[in-house]
């Protein structure tokens, strides 16, 4: 019994976002919910913490700021000095208008490639990875929600009770 | 709750207008010691006139913009905040009367801030024969420059007018045909205003330097007002709610003001950077000379509000919390609301003043502090006309539960 997950399926998010807030008024823990969408506002409900992907964002951006002015410091200033337009040439800092695009450009394909990156390892949806989802059916018209007995004070069958009183079309105790 | 015009903050008004119309006064007058030959102090008076007519009337037809844009695109959560731009839209026919005082002093040759209003540039047997100005006449000449401006504030004032009747009228009437009308009122005006802007930045901007020009000049003067609006609107909302009125705007209405606020300071500077480098870039002497005289003898200013009217916003405005919050959202949109008026100050004196460089001294502070007070008498008054919630809006539930 250790290892079994309770999964109760619901037929709209209405109910399961009112199904969510009964269960989580009465201390049981939910963790995790399969939708076909986003459903607004569960997140702070089953206390999923707020992302931190966009400070990712900025670190890698600033990464990718760093990298650009370095490099083209070393390639057009210090390795090989370049004379464009007439262009004072041997100054990164006279130079900095022409740089600007450039260093922008790449802080936004280090931010954007970072993210997506970060995400899909974060998610673990790497390609060749197998799909997590329990109920195919999550895909199309059924919102699921899952909650472990082992990360709860309360018991299995207390549990199924409380669920029960919350209008799921199906409640499934399966062994994970 | 609706919003009472208090007695203090008409007093403040009243006071802000008073003083700067005294310090104005004693500015020009003994202003005159640092003066070098060649520019009179009329000059410098009439062009801080265009600047403060100019940068609250471009706030004022930019909130005609956002308002409009607002229809145009049907959106919800703004509609809490559309009587604030309904009042920041009253100021459009002071702001256009004054400049086009300005404009006529020119005319009348009491001040030489337009140096294509001189005809003896267009005469080729006077020695202050222009032949670059010259071969603009067709365009820059008093009927049609006058038809110009005349027109373009009509239109917007009466564009103006509408919204804001229709607007009282739905308040009433209720139903969708108000909102479906104004939809498609909004979406002419946007048309006219993406030209009128322009041109209008072009004649009563650009023409100071008149030998200059660039055509990106249009969108950097817009995107300008347009970021004055936002802050303008912010300013007012927290002003409300500090006083505990607007009890349906949220934290989520605040975090869209402040990405408002942040994303037309990234739309500026990008304007300001495109037209600055491709210009500094080709390094062409007829284009590049705006440049150098800003760089050489106003070097703290030019890079100063560039500094000021990115780097604020862009870091201090970058998270979701800050944007939602008044301790980051207040200081930035007051500093960036005087790093706006320098960047019209900017637009505007070096092709007066030329070479005599900055004086922001007791003139410019008081004309400023006066045009605050007579802006924000004028949008108070406005505000205090009509509820400030409006009544059966389409989307008046949608933007009661706005949750982002």
């Amino acid at each position: 019994m250790a290892n079994n997950v309770i999964y109760a399926s619901y037929d709209s998010e209405h109910t399961l976002m009112a199904g969510a807030k009964a269960l989580v008024s009465k201390g049981i823990h939910v963790d995790d919910v399969f939708s076909p969408f986003p459903i607004h506002g569960l997140d702070p409900v089953i206390g999923v913490s707020r992302t931190r992907l966009a400070i990712c964002a900025f670190i890698y951006a600033m990464t990718g700021v760093a990298l650009a002015v370095t490099g083209m410091w070393f390639f057009m200033i210090y390795d090989w000095p370049m004379n464009i337009g007439g262009k004072p040439s041997m100054s990164l800092i006279q130079n900095f208008p022409a740089f600007v695009p450039v260093t922008f450009e790449f802080a936004v394909l280090c931010a954007a490639h970072g993210m997506a990156i970060t995400y899909f390892l974060r998610n673990w949806t790497l390609p060749g990875v197998k799909a997590k989802n329990p109920y195919p059916r999550t895909t199309d018209d059924r919102f699921v929600m899952e909650i472990n007995p082992s990360h709860n004070h309360v018991s299995a069958d207390e549990i199924k009770s409380a669920i029960a009183d919350t209008k799921p079309v199906e409640v499934e105790e399966r062994h994970k | 709750m609706d919003f009472v015009f208090s007695k203090r903050a008409k007093m403040v008004s009243i006071i802000l207008m008073a003083v700067g119309l005294i310090g104005s006064i004693v500015g020009s007058l003994m202003g005159g010691g640092h003066d070098h030959g060649h520019v009179h102090m009329a000059d410098r008076v009439w062009s801080n006139l265009l600047i403060n007519g100019f940068f609250f009337f471009g706030i004022s037809l930019a909130g005609l913009f956002f308002l409009a844009l607002q229809y145009a695109a049907e959106v919800a959560w703004s509609v809490m905040v559309k009587r604030v731009f309904e009042a920041i839209i009253s100021y459009l026919p002071i702001g256009g009367t004054v400049i086009i005082l300005v404009l006529a002093a020119g005319q009348f040759h009491m001040h030489h801030i337009y140096h294509w209003m001189d005809p003896n540039v267009y005469d080729v047997t006077s020695p202050d024969y222009d032949e670059l100005i010259a071969n603009k006449y067709a365009y820059l000449n008093p009927v049609f420059f006058w038809a110009r401006t005349l027109i373009f504030i009509g239109v917007w004032y009466a564009f103006a007018r509408w919204f804001r009747k229709k607007s009282l009228e739905q308040d009433l009437v209720g139903g969708t045909s108000i909102h479906y009308s104004s939809v498609k009122r909004a979406a002419i005006f946007l048309v006219v205003f993406g030209f009128t802007s322009s041109v209008m930045a072009w004649d009563w901007l650009m023409s100071i330097d008149t030998h200059w020009f660039s055509t990106m000049y249009g969108w950097f003067v817009f995107s300008g007002m347009w970021v004055g609006a936002m802050i303008t609107g912010t300013l007012i909302v927290l002003y409300l709610k500090s006083k505990g009125l607007l009890p349906n705007f949220n934290q989520s209405h605040l975090h869209d003001m402040g990405k408002w606020v942040f994303a037309i300071s990234m739309l500026w500077t990008y304007l300001w950077f495109c037209q600055f480098m491709l210009i500094w870039y080709a390094n062409i002497p007829e284009e590049v000379t705006y440049y150098v005289e800003r760089i050489k003898h106003y070097p703290l200013l030019f890079f100063g509000i560039t500094f000021i009217n990115f780097f604020f916003p862009f870091f201090i405005l970058m998270s979701r919390d800050a944007k939602r919050n008044i301790i980051f959202l207040l200081p930035v949109a007051l500093i960036i609301f005087i790093g706006h008026w320098l960047d019209v100050y900017l637009l505007v004196t070096p092709g007066v003043m030329h070479d005599a460089g900055a004086h922001i001294g007791l003139l410019e502070i008081s004309m400023f502090l006066g045009f605050l007070g007579l802006f924000v008498f004028t949008v108070f008054t406005q505000l205090a006309k009509a509820p400030l919630e409006v009544k059966n809006h389409p989307f008046l539930e949608e933007s009661v539960h706005h949750h982002i």
